[in-house]
């Protein structure tokens, strides 16, 4: 029996430990521990609703737009307005959330994921014309090669030219996922922690300029993902097909929906969205979701167990670091009672089990290039396919709002902030599901709690001992190398964890 | 020969939001300023970047340490996020020794000391900012309190922003590289380079003029000066209005919102409500004359 220990895992936003006990070359138990505590929900209280947005964008500079967006739509519901946001500005949050989401899933596959799968020593071998490979290749030969050495050794797979390529692809994607942020620029200001989003709609107005500019750094950015990215991850499965078998996890979806598609439902959870609510399993078979069954337990968390167990609307952020049994900074939310994995996996595979005909065409199709059945959804290749697939569905969709706004209407409603009320705003940030609970008092925010995607994926163990997503994705694998664990990081890395956004 | 000037960046109580608007510089872009020579025959060796790096665990801690010995005196550390100091500081710790967690108080006490200069990347590291906000859970504080209270002299460089722009970091990086550390005079009392934070974002912003005349916005999307909705344009340093953001695309007041004051040491907690005018604040100069005229009549 052996330990592997991997602190700092780099390459995901946040401070995170992962521990694992190793016993005959296969994990036995797993440990994930959240690593930096800030209390944001603590730094919420007694605030102005308004200025939500404001701080709640600040839990993550990596998803800012997502926790925006949630904080307006809880605000929009704390202040009775749910049902009342002019087309205009319910379009242009879901440009401006889309755009961010779009090139934040391509920022995860080729900086954060691929350095994993793709060797960048190759292109000292390279010799054809490319300006960007021979830098590259003059950057190798002065022999400083930070930050891309050390690294784990001993299982790169692609043949020399198609790393070649994909490092190519690698500083292509820089350039894309700088596009991304220009198109929520347009809309919202500056990113990250943008500004156009705010309770009662947006600040920003649709000018024809705002709109054709938006309209071309978006067809880059859809030619990238079509022709470059979805591609990219085609190849890197095809080349890696042990990884379509491992890391599945707790095979429960649960997806909170997200891109609104009407604006006067005031309940969000009846809303019309692109992606559809719900729950699903290994069956692929759809299910409801009732957010009222969803808790957060303390027992292994660095909380005071006074609350556990409770809904959100209840919750409490009690830190007491050192508590016997504890070991992360993360909650650990779950629903009826079970363990649930987020994310573009569950998004699609939500939408896919209530028959979205897109998105089942599309996971159809892949799965067929890949020769793969639907259950190989359930492993590290099929994250990265369904991250690729939302990248598509997503940027597809952009394209087709950005021509139903009308210059010249509203994107605004007014309001009065009322002495009390509760609200929720639920959508999918990149990472998933995304929910932020919010109480008025006197006018004042008297409490808030946000249940971030990576609270649910890489949540610690819960008051019955069952492990959080990542932990049960990572147990059971066999590790071929205890000194160069790709197999631990690389499934770490498939669920695009963040810890800010965890913990917060 | 190209000079290799060694770089770690180190990741306190932070929302990785530094990072990615350095992600976001244009001119050079990431690429230029990672693979190629930043200037010629310069070249910038990222050594450590929790987000960027390719390796994990104990081998990138062993990276950070071999350079604090190493290049002694010669590397610059950049910081982003405050330091967490309450109890023991355990709220933010990365990496291990000897099985015990080691604190970023305790990462940025060791290589602040032989570091060349060390620059304090976003106002939660400069300042404090959203992670020091009331009531300050984790007793965060910024790079300088902690370094003055570990008697810890070394170049310090304020860089804040909520994240800053990249070229405020490109630009001051670029700075020492041509001309050497800035002087005294280069820098404000906030040490924050003057060459970027220099002027108020009121002296510069285009809605100007309708301050001036008094045309104010009453609601997101009015035209007018955005004061009475709460901008902190007349009390902020930066240059937003003329640099504008994400590679000259838009700014905040251009898309109607507000300005929160993200630059200052008061950000957060004395720049909110943020949606709510100014009040008790003694605009410089700015605005005066009008101000007062309108009272007399």
């Amino acid at each position: 029996m052996s330990k592997i220990v991997i602190d700092p895992m780099t390459r995901i936003e946040g401070h995170l430990k992962i521990e694992t006990v190793v016993e005959d070359g296969v994990v036995k138990e797993a440990r994930s521990s959240g690593n930096l505590f800030r209390g944001i929900e603590l730094i919420l209280r007694g605030r102005d609703p308004r200025d939500a947005q404001v701080i709640t964008q600040r839990i993550c500079g990596v998803c800012p737009q997502s926790h925006g967006v949630a904080a307006a739509l809880s605000v929009d519901s704390a202040l009775g307005i749910g049902g009342k946001i002019p087309p205009n500005a319910r379009i242009i949050r879901n440009l401006i959330q889309g755009a961010h989401v779009a090139q934040d899933h391509v920022l995860h596959f080729y900086h954060l994921a691929a350095l994993d799968y793709v060797d960048i020593t190759d292109v000292a071998k390279y010799e054809g014309k490319n300006s960007g490979l021979n830098s590259v290749k003059d950057f190798i030969s002065c022999g400083e090669l930070g930050p891309f050495v050390p690294r784990y050794e001993g299982d790169y797979r692609l043949p020399p030219e198609v790393n070649q390529q994909a490092v190519a692809h690698y500083i292509e994607a820089l350039e894309i996922r700088r596009i991304g942020h220009e198109m929520v620029s347009i809309f919202s200001g500056k990113i990250p922690h943008s500004v156009g989003i705010v309770p009662g709609g947006v600040t920003t107005t649709p000018t024809v300029d705002k709109i054709i500019s938006f309209l071309w750094k978006l067809r880059r950015l859809q030619d990238f993902i079509d022709n470059t990215y979805i591609p990219d991850v085609l190849a890197v499965a095809g080349a890696y097909p042990d990884y379509c078998e491992i890391g599945a996890g707790c095979k429960n979806l649960l997806s909170y929906g997200a891109y609104d598609l009407e604006g006067e439902e005031p309940d969000l959870t009846l809303r019309k969205r692109l992606y559809v609510q719900g729950v699903t399993s290994a069956d692929l078979k759809p299910g409801k979701l009732d957010i009222t069954k969803i808790i957060e337990n303390l027992k292994h968390s660095w909380y005071q167990n006074s609350s556990t167990g409770r809904h959100p609307t209840q919750g409490e952020t009690k830190p007491e670091y050192g508590k016997e049994g504890a070991y992360s900074w993360v909650k650990s939310p779950r629903y009826e009672g079970k363990v649930y994995e987020v994310g573009p996996l569950a998004r699609v595979a939500v939408s896919y089990a209530n028959g979205d005909p897109v998105i089942k065409n599309l996971v159809d199709s892949a799965l067929a290039q890949l020769k793969a059945p639907p259950s190989a959804l359930f492993s590290v290749m099929g994250r990265h396919l369904a991250r690729a697939i939302c990248a598509k569905v997503i940027a597809d969709n952009l394209e087709k709002w950005l021509l139903e706004l009308k210059v010249g209407e509203p994107t605004f409603v007014e309001y009065t902030i009322p002495e009390e009320g509760r609200g929720v705003g639920l959508t999918e940030a990149a990472r998933g599901a995304l929910g932020h609970w919010i109480e008025i008092k006197e006018q004042k925010i008297a409490n808030y709690q946000c249940v971030v995607p990576t609270t649910w994926n890489a949540s610690p163990k819960d008051d019955n001992g069952n492990p959080g997503p990542i932990e049960q994705a990572i147990t059971g694998t066999k590790i071929r190398d205890k000194s160069n664990p790709f197999e631990i990081v690389r499934i770490v890395r498939s669920f695009d964890p963040c810890l800010a956004c965890a913990i917060h | 020969m190209v000079k290799e000037i060694p770089l770690v960046w180190l990741a306190a109580s932070a929302c990785t939001g530094c990072s990615v608007s350095l992600l976001n510089s244009a001119s050079p872009t990431i690429k230029n300023i990672l693979i190629d020579q930043v200037l010629p025959g310069v070249h910038i060796n990222l050594r450590f970047h929790p987000t960027i790096m390719a390796g994990s665990g104990e081998q990138v801690i062993q990276v950070l340490e071999d350079t604090a010995k190493e290049k002694k005196g010669n590397y610059v550390l950049a910081v982003d996020g405050a330091i967490p100091t309450a109890n023991n500081a355990v709220y933010c710790v990365m990496g291990e020794r000897n099985g015990q967690p080691v604190t970023i108080e305790t990462r940025l006490e060791e290589l602040a000391r032989d570091a060349l200069a060390i620059l304090a990347v976003g106002t939660c590291a400069a300042f404090g900012g959203i992670s020091a906000a009331a009531p300050n859970p984790s007793s965060a504080q910024p790079v300088r309190t902690v370094l003055e209270a570990k008697s810890i002299s070394k170049p310090l460089i304020n860089i804040p922003g909520c994240p800053p722009h990249p070229d405020w970091f490109v630009g001051t990086v670029a700075g020492i590289l041509l001309n050497g550390l800035p002087k005294a005079e280069d820098l404000d009392d906030n040490l924050r380079p003057l060459a970027f934070y220099g002027k108020l974002i009121h002296e510069n912003c285009p809605r100007r003029a309708y301050f001036d005349e008094g045309k104010f916005a009453k609601k997101p999307g009015d035209e007018g000066c955005l004061y009475e909705l709460g901008c902190k344009g007349p009390i902020t340093y930066a240059d937003c209005p003329l640099r504008r953001w994400n590679n000259g695309t838009n700014w905040v007041i251009g898309t109607g919102a507000p300005c929160n004051g993200c630059t200052q040491p008061e950000f957060p907690d004395l720049m909110s409500p943020f949606y709510e005018k100014l009040v008790d604040v003694e605009l410089p100069v700015i605005g005066a004359y009008w101000l007062t005229d309108k009272e007399e009549k």
